[in-house]
């Protein structure tokens, strides 16, 4: 097919302004640059600030992987993958290994990430202080003058209601000692991936037109009070179904006929290199689907 | 009374608005009452000075508009003085002007020098979170990581302001106007501050209750020796609370002295009407 269009869909000067955001985040680790996020051919909330950035990085070399809560195949995945093949002709796998470019919503690959490659994730909501304080204008005050105590406040409330922090996904970090960010809704389990990352993670809000990164070998630390130190989601004596997996993120089914509670690797593509590796064949529902 | 003062403000002026050749020039400039009929500029505060000392109660009285407020904001960085000096006895050893320091350095003195209770408790309180939560915010602000000696910390102190612990954990939203108030002072107090700023805390409260936080606050400074400036319009509240008092006009302070001499024997004619139209 002719390419009708620019490569990776946007002219030059929009990537080069994005690439221009994407730099200063390098160089003021989890700090949020504004930018001017585009109409993108998806709506805003589906992935657009993911997009942007990674058809303002993406070159012809690259191989691209795309992830929407951890599975290679869901209509999001699929779609943002159909789009940059046809606007850029790149290569696209759903090798974890085998990608340079990773473009993800809400989780990061259970395979460790090398300095080769990118990490790009969406972010619906850049902004950790946003839940104690709505107002931008004093949030980007409190951020310069390194005022957090919102964001403790927000954990300090959780133990007095629950006993304990209740942040499912999107638990706060603290970047380089400086500011405190928001990870994207990935699970606390994924929180230590970032830390000390060998690959350069960059985030995209297209709805709050926001780009932060964690350049590589970053020190990145949950926040947590000391007599109540964070803690990520447990899968003790848990496997899955699939591929007997441990120590991997799970998720949980129930088995609609019997009713009983079944785990399975909630990173797709993990799963199916675990089963190729082992030579299993695994039979899949897949009913619902047609 | 030979100790230095705990705060020290000389010549504090809070205007708003450019000023313009009529008023620019303090020593005559022609402004009606406080505001300057040409260009509208508002001269708020005009040259405050006075000495807080150590376990003193100052009062500052004066009518609505009179600069009370305003000065009491620029004390504690709400809003930025138009110029003038401010020192702290415990902040560098009283050498440095609070209001040249940067925005981080006053964040810094609020949360570990100064406390705030405010006339409108949505100033001072986040209204959507617990009572516990509302206390320990000002601790974790002051550097505290520990969830049990902070709740230990904020429970103990609403106690002290009466605040039924099976309360504890509902949000000042569901609260009365006087146990709000009693919350935000509990709050101000929780770090121990040196300062306790109190801006007009019993208006807006029955009689009797404003009585109960009259009380607290006595006893507050009794126990504690915590060095207050108590803003009012209300010279009742004045009598009981403050040792020495200041009366502000049109942004000027007219007459200071002791309470009981103010109220006595008052020399300024805006005094003198201020002390006769006391029911």
């Amino acid at each position: 097919m002719q390419l009708q269009t620019h490569f990776a869909l946007f002219d030059e000067g929009s990537k080069k302004e994005i690439r221009r955001a994407i730099l200063k985040g390098v160089a003021i680790p989890g700090y949020q640059v504004p930018f001017a996020s585009r109409e993108m051919p998806i709506a805003r909330g589906w992935g657009t600030g993911g997009l942007q950035i990674t058809l303002s990085i993406i070159g012809k070399q690259d191989v691209l992987k795309v992830i929407d809560q951890g599975s290679d195949e869901s209509v999001n995945a699929v779609n943002i993958k159909k789009l940059v093949n046809k606007t850029t002709g790149v290569k696209t796998t759903i090798e974890t290994s085998e990608a340079t470019i990773i473009q993800s919503r809400h989780r990061i690959p259970e395979v460790p990430l090398t300095e080769e490659q990118i990490m790009v994730l969406q972010v619906p909501i850049p902004e950790p202080l946003r839940w104690v304080e709505p107002s931008e204008f004093k949030t980007k005050k409190l951020h310069a003058e390194n005022d957090y105590s919102g964001a403790w406040l927000m954990l300090f409330e959780q133990i007095m209601k629950y006993g304990k922090t209740a942040t499912d996904a999107d638990h706060p970090v603290l970047v380089h000692d400086r500011y405190v960010m928001a990870p994207s809704p990935i699970p606390r389990f994924d929180n230590s991936k970032i830390h000390q990352s060998e690959a350069l993670i960059l985030f995209g809000a297209g709805r709050e037109k926001k780009i932060y990164a964690i350049p590589p070998y970053t020190n990145v630390v949950s926040l947590a009070f000391e007599d109540y130190p964070f803690e990520v989601e447990t899968f003790d004596g848990k496997q899955c179904r699939l591929c007997s997996a441990t120590n991997v993120f799970l998720d949980e089914l129930v088995n609609q006929e019997t009713g009983s509670t079944e785990y399975q690797c909630n990173d797709t593509s993990y799963c199916l290199s675990m089963l190729n590796e082992d030579g299993i064949t695994a039979e899949v529902e897949v009913a619902h689907a047609r | 009374m030979h100790d230095k003062p705990i705060l020290q403000v000389r010549n504090l002026k809070k205007q708003y608005g450019p000023g313009c050749a009529d008023c620019a020039d303090p020593a005559n400039r022609i402004i009606e009452k406080n505001h300057c009929p040409k260009c509208q500029t508002v001269y708020a505060c005009r040259n405050i000075s006075f000495d807080l000392h150590e376990g003193e109660i100052l009062g500052i009285v004066g009518e609505s508009g009179s600069g009370k407020s305003t000065l009491m904001k620029c004390l504690y960085f709400d809003e930025a003085v138009t110029d003038g000096k401010a020192f702290i006895r415990s902040y560098q050893g009283g050498q440095t002007n609070i209001f040249e320091e940067s925005s981080q350095q006053h964040r810094f003195i609020r949360n570990y020098i100064l406390g705030m209770v405010y006339q409108n408790p949505i100033l001072g309180l986040k209204m959507d979170f617990s009572s516990v939560g509302n206390i320990a915010e000002k601790l974790i602000a002051a550097g505290d990581r520990r969830v049990k000696r902070m709740e230990e910390r904020s429970k103990e102190l609403l106690e002290h302001v009466h605040i039924p612990i099976a309360r504890m954990k509902d949000e000042p939203k569901k609260f009365s106007g006087g146990m709000q108030q009693r919350v935000q002072i509990a709050k101000a107090l929780s770090n121990n501050p040196p300062i306790l700023f109190l801006d007009e805390v019993t208006t807006g409260l029955d009689l009797s209750v404003q009585a109960s936080v009259l009380d607290l606050i006595k006893r507050i400074q009794r126990e504690l020796g915590i060095s207050m400036l108590v803003v009012s319009h209300d010279l009742a509240v004045i009598r009981m609370l403050a040792n020495r008092t200041i009366v502000m006009l049109n942004g000027e302070i007219i007459e200071q002295g002791l309470t009981d001499q103010i109220l006595e024997d008052p020399q300024h004619a805006y005094t003198q009407q201020l002390v006769y139209s006391l029911i």
